[in-house]
């Protein structure tokens, strides 16, 4: 495990997944199989977020679904605009609202016909409402339990704000996309060129934790975690090194919602309030929440089981489930990804009391 | 022998019970004061008024600058340091990466976005200093107690902290430890105000250039310490409560 850390680990560790992501999986899977990693990979690039403001900063976020669920919408937004553009000209109001009696098209609505102001706002608008949001909480020195249920409180009021909005599409909310910036959604080429991007979107995000991590700033993230009072009392505003942290995975999930649509074709309240944002959790606890891939392991681990179990036993899922969880938590706290410390620790356990002793 | 930090009138009440009550204090550089007094004298509650932790009246000031209502950031990086009962160091990390930490309150964001290339030098002076020189990949967690405690110091010490406030940091040391914190703290004083709030007498008698007595939050006695223990007040607050807990315990 030694040899990840060094540089040369470090490009081998991503060359490797690489050549999984782009080379093997294409090759061996359908393109309905390859689909459905897509969307697992989705998560799994929430997931990366979750561990480093969860993992090393030890902010329990149970409500990625709020940032998940912003990114999602705006793409959405702008692939219904597309679409009735393609359809109806430019001013034309989506197909949803026609049969919802809109005729006119809601303010709000006009600038996602742009395909650049639809990118920036995905890239800015969750993450500045994370950043003001961790300001208005870390300031104030809200943690532990307090945020994770403060948190998950949002993903509940979001997802139910959502419902009331006819003109997102409310419970239903969007869905039957054509076009993904004037590429036929319905094309095989297409769904795998969204493949693609989606993987190579999971190694950026991989990579940009990973500087994080090895940076002075991971060390500091670590050191707010364990003991944020000693870290004030350095003279460091502790709120400062949280928001970033919290920014950057509702970052991570705002991207990966944005991906997420266009490759599953829907997006509602169901999929963006608190059980899908407790299931973004579950799988960074099982895959390993303080590792770098512990997370993305977690998270495909998780949905892939859902998915397998869910096609063979359909009722018996939730236990399945429960038992997972169960069985990391009583063997394995430090998830999958502590797998190989754990055996190791076994057999020296013993010399290690006696040359500390 | 100048004054570092300036204490004037200090209050620290809570739901109207005054923990300090109108306390007076200078430290000056070059000396290690100690704060002593009975349990609940309010010494503890003294080093979080002045760090910022506990709000209070009155005023203290350093460099000119009076620093209440400051954040406890604030104050930290105005060069006042503090240590905890219980050594609070940053266990997932190495000593080295501690002191990192620890010496880079005003880095920029761009510094602390890349990996540190190097150790600062102030950082392997530090870790010679405190005795930990050979111990700088190892996770601060693992170190014995007494490391932890000058550990913490030497993270103050990296931070160009220039008042410091230690409270209790010999507890749990055996003998010979005790006598490198007590050199320790006198070397490091040289060019800093060092307070030490402690309950060991003997540590205290053999290391202190100046002691303040507080009682029921109140200052009793100032001065060296055969100033301190010929005081007729200051006795009879020690018998005293050696009386009160010894009843307390049998009964």
């Amino acid at each position: 495990m030694k040899f990840f850390t060094t540089r040369a680990g470090t490009w081998t560790g991503f060359g490797a997944a690489a050549l999984v992501l782009f080379g093997l999986a294409p090759l061996l899977l359908s393109g309905f199989r390859l689909g459905l990693l897509a969307q697992f990979l989705c998560y799994a690039i929430v997931a990366v977020g979750i561990g480093l403001a969860w993992g090393r900063g030890g902010m329990l976020t149970l409500g990625q679904g709020v940032f998940f669920g912003m990114g999602a919408y705006l793409m959405a937004m702008h692939l219904k605009m597309a679409d009735a553009e393609f359809r109806g000209g430019p001013g034309a109001v989506p197909d949803f609202m026609e049969l919802a009696g809109i005729r006119e098209l809601p303010a709000y609505w006009a600038p996602f016909a742009s395909p650049a102001f639809t990118i920036a706002a995905i890239l800015v608008l969750p993450t500045a409402f994370a950043v003001l949001l961790g300001l208005a909480v870390f300031k104030r020195r809200v943690k532990g339990a307090y945020f994770a249920i403060l948190s998950q409180a949002l993903a509940g009021a979001f997802a139910i704000l959502l419902i009331g909005q006819q003109s997102l599409g409310g419970f239903n909310g969007l869905s039957r996309f054509r076009y993904f910036f004037g590429y036929n959604l319905d094309d095989p080429v297409n769904q795998q060129m969204l493949y693609f991007i989606v993987a190579g979107v999971l190694l950026a995000v991989v990579a940009v934790s990973l500087q994080l991590r090895r940076s002075r700033y991971g060390e500091l993230l670590v050191a707010v975690r364990d003991a944020e009072e000693r870290v004030r009392f350095l003279g460091y505003d502790a709120a400062n090194v949280k928001v970033v942290a919290y920014a950057v995975a509702a970052l991570f999930a705002s991207v990966a919602g944005a991906v997420f649509v266009p490759i599953v074709g829907i997006i509602s309240p169901a999929s963006i309030g608190i059980v899908p944002s407790i299931m973004f959790i579950l799988g960074v606890a099982i895959g390993g929440r303080a590792s770098l891939v512990g997370p993305v392991v977690g998270a495909l681990a998780v949905a892939w089981a859902q998915t397998a179990l869910s096609e063979q036993f359909p009722s018996a899922w939730t236990y399945a489930q429960g038992l997972m969880f169960i069985l990391v938590i009583a063997l394995l706290p430090g998830g999958i990804a502590s797998t190989a410390a754990v055996l190791k620790r076994i057999p020296t356990k013993r010399a290690t009391v006696e040359a500390t002793t | 022998m100048s004054i570092a930090l300036s204490c004037k009138n200090i209050e620290v009440s809570f739901d109207g019970f005054k923990a300090v009550a109108g306390v007076d204090l200078d430290l000056s550089r070059g000396e290690v004061h100690f704060l002593i007094g009975p349990n609940g004298a309010g010494k503890t509650t003294l080093v979080d008024a002045i760090t910022g932790l506990a709000a209070y009246t009155g005023s203290v000031v350093k460099d000119g600058e009076e620093l209440r209502g400051r954040k406890v950031h604030h104050i930290a990086r105005r060069g006042i340091g503090r240590t905890f009962q219980t050594a609070t160091v940053f266990e997932n990390l190495t000593v080295a990466q501690n002191l990192d930490i620890a010496a880079g309150a005003g880095r920029s964001p761009w510094t602390l976005l890349r990996r540190r290339r190097h150790l600062p030098q102030n950082v392997v002076d530090t870790m010679e200093r405190i005795g930990l020189a050979d111990r700088a990949d190892t996770p601060a967690g693992v170190l014995a107690h007494g490391q932890k405690q000058w550990l913490e110091i030497g993270m103050l010490l990296v931070g160009d902290a220039d008042v410091l406030l230690l409270d209790e940091p010999i507890a749990g040391m055996g003998h010979d430890e005790r006598e490198t914190t007590g050199r320790l703290l006198h070397d490091i004083a040289v060019d800093r105000a060092v307070a030490v709030v402690e309950h060991d007498m003997d540590f205290m008698r053999a290391f202190a250039s100046r002691v303040t007595v507080l009682h029921a939050g109140a200052v009793l006695a100032t001065g060296s310490v055969d100033e301190v223990s010929g005081d007729p007040r200051v006795q009879e607050v020690y018998l005293g409560t050696a009386k009160e807990s010894a009843d307390a315990a049998t009964a």
